[in-house]
């Protein structure tokens, strides 16, 4: 271990061919053998191990989707999917890992965008997927306790008619779990009006890296008694230990809610409308998401929702979706008229024009297209995905420099870079910068990275604002992190796993 | 026979504001109703209805002469018209039902409808409506009104083609197993169905637009008609609740609970 970890400390030189490198953190692993299969069989059921290795002998098409990730970009090669059904399954499971040295995957919904869901030679997955018990609800505090295995689309089906929401909701919600969204911290749509998960959750249930179950599964609002522990696994990526019960702050449904689609003829006039709509509909205000024009019209061609009529995109530069959510419909539709109106009879609008949803099937339209940007690119091409936050204003700069500078690698042209879109979540200063190409080559990661990275480091961004770092970003660590920081992670993750068996080779370089 | 001058059309489009098809429907304590405290919205064949209008006119210009939205219903219901305005249509006419009235039925809106038709200096051609409405699935309204003016009527449309010199419209149905397509003559009463078109977004301008558009108010008597129901409800029920799967662990497990549950293999 020691021997690794020096070599972990090394000044990194090389650039790309990272896909076929085991970084230094899996030197000191074992594969997993048929002797291990034998141990787990004896406290898991023959549903919760599907293995290429004797005696289950699973053809490897089973392990197809465990092993590869959602934009079919980063390939493991493990032999051994287990599925346990209870904490205590985990914990036996990671405790015999330990001992001999075998490097365990956490996986939920398998959505992830850095590659941190999947192994990176042949670590064991372990598959959070059945263990998707709500464990209890609370409808006047509102706290949920649920298994990390709950798809989150299901949570929320379980809280409306309860009157309660999940205070996170994201485009992947048909798939990725609640244990997958704590473990990368994501943002996601409601992230402006409900804040980020480090306060939403209130506790969690994890198996530590030497298969202790670490009790932290409070429902308590207030709890100041020293170190706030959950707080590290919130965004560790499977680093520090496995996720396996969340208690949650589910926030009230809203009463009533309504969303719009605002054309802008610019981009500079993205801004000043944030500001108006801030000022106007205060508290109702839920989202304000943005997308450019080409990433629009990819969600229009790959059929994300119902396309805005033809003279209402006409000289549109970029379109704004905006969403209310309040406690009185009356309320709230006076307010986003009266915003409307001042917008539509400015003397100088900031907007074009724009389309309401008159009805919950055109609500959901509206948002099926901001929703379906991600698949919609993903159906284009192979896209490079950089979530980067960086001060509102440089959202168009950082697409059009990252446009111009593959322009002049001559990589701009159908064969290679098709599309270079943006779009995100304003309110959060988040921009997802995706570069959409014909195919993931080495010249076109060469022309990128480091260069986006460098360009966000200019503006003091941050090199992933959502979705983690992953296999995808470790050497890019630096940009966003300085020496210090760094080292103190790698200190802590030391301390709770000395034996480096938990999701190797992902965040730290 | 003399021909006739080119006529233009006038269309008349029926909607309804009913619970929005995404509220979970409640039935009331005493059994007597559903729970209206909920949101609502135009009923989704109407709004095809109006969006059919809307594209009749895109595709025959200036031979559309009129787009007229009428709604029968309480105060609440102008906002339905407002929604029909913001897509297209002309003007509205409103007749107004008392809030506390008991929801009319589709006799008494096919006769309301053909006073306000009646009433009509112009004349109408053609009336557009929804096959149903969502609310109380009756779907009688359109062929009542047919029925009552002795018109003809294309129920269940997927496609409308009108030839306003002609004075005929081709009409493709959805019928049991296929398509029917009838060619009609005007004046015709038409309603229409899921795949007819898929109704556009209110866009700003033309909201802002409705809110200057006229809307007519009448009341039940101006029409010189009764609403009062005919029919009495006895009682409203929810459909029994479905009863959740389980999950087997194996093939034998499975076959196990289908013996349990009398299920047997056929002897081949
Ligand atoms: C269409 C689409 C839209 C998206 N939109 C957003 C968005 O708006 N905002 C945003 O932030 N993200 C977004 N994402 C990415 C986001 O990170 C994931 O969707 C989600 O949070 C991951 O959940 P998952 O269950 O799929 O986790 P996985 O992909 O399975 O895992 C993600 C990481 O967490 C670890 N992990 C998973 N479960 C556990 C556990 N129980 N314990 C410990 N570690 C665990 C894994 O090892 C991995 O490192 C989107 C993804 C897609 C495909």
């Amino acid at each position: 271990m020691l021997f690794s970890r020096q070599l972990a400390r090394r000044p990194l030189i090389r650039a790309p061919r990272r896909w076929t490198h085991s970084p230094a953190a899996l030197a000191g692993l074992k594969s997993v053998t048929e002797d291990d299969l034998v141990h787990f069989a004896h406290f898991l059921p023959p549903t919760s191990i599907v293995s290429t290795l004797s005696p289950s002998a699973a053809p490897s098409s089973e392990l197809e989707s465990f092993n590869n990730d959602w934009m079919n970009k980063y390939h493991g090669r493990s032999t051994t999917v287990l599925k346990p059904r209870t904490t205590e399954e985990v914990s036996k499971i990671v405790k015999w890992c330990n001992e001999r040295r075998i490097g365990i995957v956490p996986q939920g919904g398998n959505t992830g965008l850095v590659g941190g869901s999947v192994p990176i030679r042949d670590e064991l997955i372990l598959s959070l997927s059945n263990m998707s018990k709500i464990r209890s609800f609370d409808d006047v505090s509102g706290i949920l306790v649920a298994d990390a295995g709950c798809v989150l689309q299901s949570l929320t089906d379980y809280l409306a008619p309860h009157n309660h929401i999940v205070p996170l909701d994201l485009g992947a919600k048909g798939s990725c779990q609640i244990g997958g969204n704590v473990s990368t911290n994501a943002g996601g749509l409601r992230l402006l009006r409900y804040g980020s998960l480090h306060g939403s959750v209130l506790g969690l249930e994890v198996v530590l890296p030497d298969g202790t179950i670490l009790d932290q599964l409070t429902t308590l609002r207030k709890d100041n008694t020293g170190y706030d522990l959950k707080q590290l696994f919130i965004g560790a990526e499977g680093t520090l230990g496995i996720v396996t019960g969340v208690s949650i702050l589910a926030a009230p449904a809203p009463q009533a809610s309504n969303n719009v689609m605002l054309a802008l003829p610019k981009f500079e006039n993205v801004l000043p409308l944030y500001k108006e709509t801030k000022r106007q509909l205060s508290e109702i205000l839920s989202a304000f998401e943005f997308m450019d024009r080409t990433v629009y019209d990819l969600a229009v061609k790959h059929g994300q929702g119902r396309a805005l009529n033809p003279e209402d995109v006409e000289g549109a530069e970029c379109f704004v979706l905006v969403e209310t959510s309040g406690g009185k419909r009356e309320h709230d539709e006076q307010k986003l008229n009266s915003l409307l109106e001042s917008l539509m009879e400015a003397d100088v609008p900031l907007i074009n024009t724009g389309v309401i949803a008159t009805s919950p099937a055109q609500f959901s339209s509206l948002w099926a297209i901001r929703e379906g940007l991600t698949e919609a690119v993903s159906k284009e091409g192979k896209a490079y995905k950089y979530d980067i936050s960086v001060p509102l204003y440089k959202f168009q700069e950082v697409v059009d420099k990252t446009k111009n500078h593959l322009q002049e690698k001559g990589l701009l042209h159908e064969d290679a870079v098709k599309y270079v879109v943006g779009y995100g979540h304003v309110g959060d200063g988040n921009l997802h910068l995706n570069v959409v190409a014909a195919a993931y080559t080495p010249e076109i990661e060469a022309a990128l990275e480091p260069f986006v990275y460098e360009l966000v480091a200019s503006y003091k961004g941050s090199i992933s604002a959502e979705h983690g770092i992953g296999a995808m970003k470790t050497h890019a660590l630096k940009y966003s992190k300085n020496e210090t920081s760094i080292e103190w992670m790698k200190k802590i993750k030391a301390l709770f796993d000395p034996n480096g068996i938990m999701n190797p080779g992902k965040v730290l370089p | 026979m003399r021909p006739s001058a080119v006529r233009l059309l006038n269309i008349l489009v029926p909607v309804k504001r009913t619970v929005d098809y995404a509220v979970k429907i409640r039935v009331n304590p005493d059994q007597k109703g559903v729970d209206l405290n909920v949101k609502h919205s135009m009923n989704p064949f109407d709004e095809i209805a109006v969006e059919e209008a809307v594209r009749l006119r895109e595709r025959l210009k200036d031979e559309v002469k009129s787009i007229k939205v009428v709604t029968i219903g309480p105060t609440k219901a102008a906002e339905t018209l407002r929604t029909a305005l913001a897509m297209g249509a002309d003007s509205g006419i409103h007749v107004e039902v008392p809030d506390s009235a008991p929801p009319p039925e589709p006799l008494g809106i096919a006769k309301a409808l053909r006073a306000v038709i009646q009433r009509e200096k112009e004349g109408v051609d053609l009336v557009i409506l929804g096959k149903q409405a969502i609310d109380d699935d009756a779907s009688q309204t359109g062929q009542m009104l047919a029925g009552l003016l002795d018109w003809a009527q294309a129920t269940f449309a997927s496609k409308v083609d009108v030839d306003p010199k002609a004075k005929t419209a081709n009409v493709t149905r959805e019928i049991d197993g296929g398509l029917e397509e009838l060619k009609c003559q005007l004046p015709l009463v038409v309603t229409t169905d899921l795949r007819l078109n898929e109704p556009r977004y209110a866009s700003l301008p033309n909201i802002m637009k409705a809110k200057k558009k006229p809307i007519e108010k009448l009341t039940p008597a101006d029409l010189k008609i009764d609403l009062t129901p005919l029919l009495e409800t006895v009682k409203v029920t929810e459909p029994p609740k479905r009863k959740g799967g389980g999950k087997v662990e194996s093939v034998d497990e499975l076959i196990a609970k289908l013996k349990e549950a009398g299920i047997t293999p056929v002897k081949s």
